[in-house]
């Protein structure tokens, strides 16, 4: 079931090495791309139907367009490396084993929208990863394809790691470009949009790591080539991270659109220790989670997970066995969103809080139904009232629980039937 | 939201050493406003001093040329910048979903109670500090600790005793 699209180079010995990446291709799409005029390059990405792979799932090709004609303000890309929601751990196999295909995406992207400044936002908590990546920066500049003339050409770019401190939030792009600005990582109330204003105020494009090293195979082959993987509407590949209860958890590039429930049998060997399977969640922990019996219609593209109620998100997939104690799984992912509100909104500030402090009450042992009823209250009420979606990745995931597992909340409760 | 809004003088001057002052006027070339510095600026202080004493605050906000309280707000915001001095060895154990689902309980218990530090404490003997952290990004082969930035992968009691028994 698995394929070798972006993942091509990672078994390669030294293929983080310009050399090594070189004789597998690397930068080798550079020449066809500077013949095209920059907007057909634009095109064959939009016609690749290559979605934003960082969780929002937004057609990357459709947010370059959006950027404003004939201002007279430099254009920024800046990569979002940042890789914080839970269960997401796909971005820094590209960092560590092929970082020359992300530079050569980078060149891609800024060739096309004009771009001579690219910031790339790397999560404080990869040391190794930042490392690895700065070193092939570093070799990339001494062989020419960054800085003044990039590979020859009259086009010049220059390419700047800012490392983040541990702040999830700083995934938000307006964090994000917040935190790059030197501030603390609050998000911008949206519009304007950054394609419009955005780092430094002015026109700015925030991409996933993974969107960007999937643009040198679609320049290379072609929009049709990539569209041959996945399905109609959710082209391509995806890595995908399987973690949680699996004999086999990691990282596995798939084409999209394959049956959830054979992935993990087949591809993560199935629940761990012979146990029966509880739930999945499918996307990272912001997403609805699934009952085996759900899990069975589902496949892994972004329609088949709108129709289930929940999100493909990064395609963190975690597997929850016959064990898990609901509750207590509640309260940590709460415990994780509260920790990470930037502390702007109150609803999500104080509101999660909330809710922590009634999951722990009923852990206790001292709560009642009608706390149960208080949560699923305070999930309605602090979602979608915030500048950003943190709060909202919080009370889906929760509101799902509560709906889905209902009986192990009570179970807690002082006064169940 | 945590409370981190206190600082921690050190009790001397600070300034950065030779190759962080290089690597401060290198890098304050890529961006177009001196603001930017802020977060690189701390790493470089960390990177120096193991922590962000106090001192450094004003300093960086003098080098940088804007206001102390700038700084302080991005001292204070990010977690990863230590406020206070941590063990020869910091160790990070990362506490969600993947890791708590596949034992990371375990390693934060034998902590507690063969080594004597729980999260948030170092050691009397300075050796070791210890932290529980969100999402490390290691989730496919949890449980995850750092150590001094170094990740350790699928952790159990057993390795773990064996890696701390050769940090010194």
């Amino acid at each position: 079931m698995e394929v070798r699209i972006l993942s091509r180079n990672f078994d390669i010995a030294d293929a983080h090495l310009l050399e090594v990446a070189k004789q597998h291709g690397a930068y080798a799409t550079l020449e066809k791309v500077f013949a095209m005029p920059p907007a057909d390059v634009t095109d064959e990405v939009k016609n690749s139907g290559l979605r934003g792979r960082g969780g929002a799932g937004f057609p990357a090709g459709l947010k370059w367009s959006f950027l404003p004609k004939g201002l007279d303000k430099p254009v920024y890309l800046t990569v979002n490396s940042d890789e914080s929601e839970p269960a997401t751990f796909k971005d820094r196999y590209i960092l560590t084993r092929d970082p020359h295909l992300l530079i050569e995406g980078i060149i891609i992207c800024c060739y096309a929208i004009g771009c001579h400044d690219c910031y790339i936002y790397i999560r404080g908590e990869y040391t190794t990863q930042r490392k690895a990546l700065q070193y092939a920066i570093d070799e990339a500049y001494a062989a020419g394809y960054l800085g003044e003339k990039v590979a020859g050409h009259d086009f010049k770019l220059d390419v700047t790691i800012h490392r983040g401190a541990g702040a999830y939030v700083c995934g938000e792009e307006t964090a994000l470009l917040e935190s790059i600005e030197g501030r603390k990582g609050q998000p911008r109330s949206k519009p304007p949009f950054p394609a419009v204003a955005g780092l430094y105020g002015c026109p700015t494009i925030i991409n996933n790591v993974q969107t960007i090293a999937s643009l040198p195979f679609i320049l290379a082959n072609g929009a049709a080539a990539y569209k041959a993987y996945g399905t109609e509407k959710s082209p391509g590949t995806h890595l995908f991270g399987i973690s949680g209860h699996v004999e086999k958890p990691g990282m596995y590039e798939l084409p999209l659109g394959l049956p959830l429930l054979e992935v993990i049998e087949k591809v993560a060997g199935g629940v761990w220790r012979g146990r029966k399977m509880k739930a999945v969640i499918p996307g990272g922990s912001s997403t609805p989670v699934l009952t085996p019996e759900e899990a069975a219609t589902t496949t892994l593209d972004y329609e088949s997970m709108a129709a289930h109620k929940t999100m493909f998100g990064s395609g963190g997939i975690v597997v929850l066995d016959e064990t898990v104690d609901v509750v207590k799984l509640t309260k940590n992912l709460i415990d994780f969103y509260h920790h990470e509100s930037c502390g702007q909104c109150t609803p999500c500030r104080e509101g999660l809080g909330w809710m922590l402090k009634i999951v722990k009450q009923l852990l206790r042992g001292e709560g009642t139904i009608a706390d149960i009823e208080l949560l699923r209250e305070l999930c309605d009420n602090i979602e979608m009232k915030t500048v950003c979606v943190l709060s909202a990745a919080c009370t889906m995931p929760v509101r799902s629980y509560l709906d889905k597992f209902r009986s192990e909340f009570v179970a807690y409760a002082t006064d169940r039937p | 939201m945590s409370d981190r809004s206190h600082l921690i003088f050190a009790g001397k001057p600070f300034q950065f050493d030779a190759e962080r002052d290089a690597e401060f006027e290198h890098l304050v070339k890529r961006y177009p406003t001196r603001e930017s510095m802020i977060l690189p600026a701390l790493w470089l202080t960390q990177e120096q001093e193991g922590w962000v004493p106090a001192e450094a605050i004003a300093y960086i906000a003098d080098r940088i040329g804007t206001f102390a309280s700038m700084v302080y707000e991005a001292a204070t915001f990010y977690t990863m910048y230590n406020l206070h001095p941590v063990g020869r060895h910091h160790i990070c154990i990362c506490r969600t979903l993947s890791c708590w689902l596949r034992g990371k309980q375990e390693i934060v218990d034998y902590l507690a109670n063969e080594i004597g530090i729980r999260p948030g404490e170092i050691s009397e003997d300075g050796r070791f500090s210890l932290e529980e952290v969100e999402c490390l990004g290691h989730c496919g082969t949890a449980p995850v600790v750092q150590i001094n930035g170094e990740f350790h992968e699928n952790m159990d009691v057993e390795k773990l005793k064996q890696l701390l028994a050769g940090l010194r």
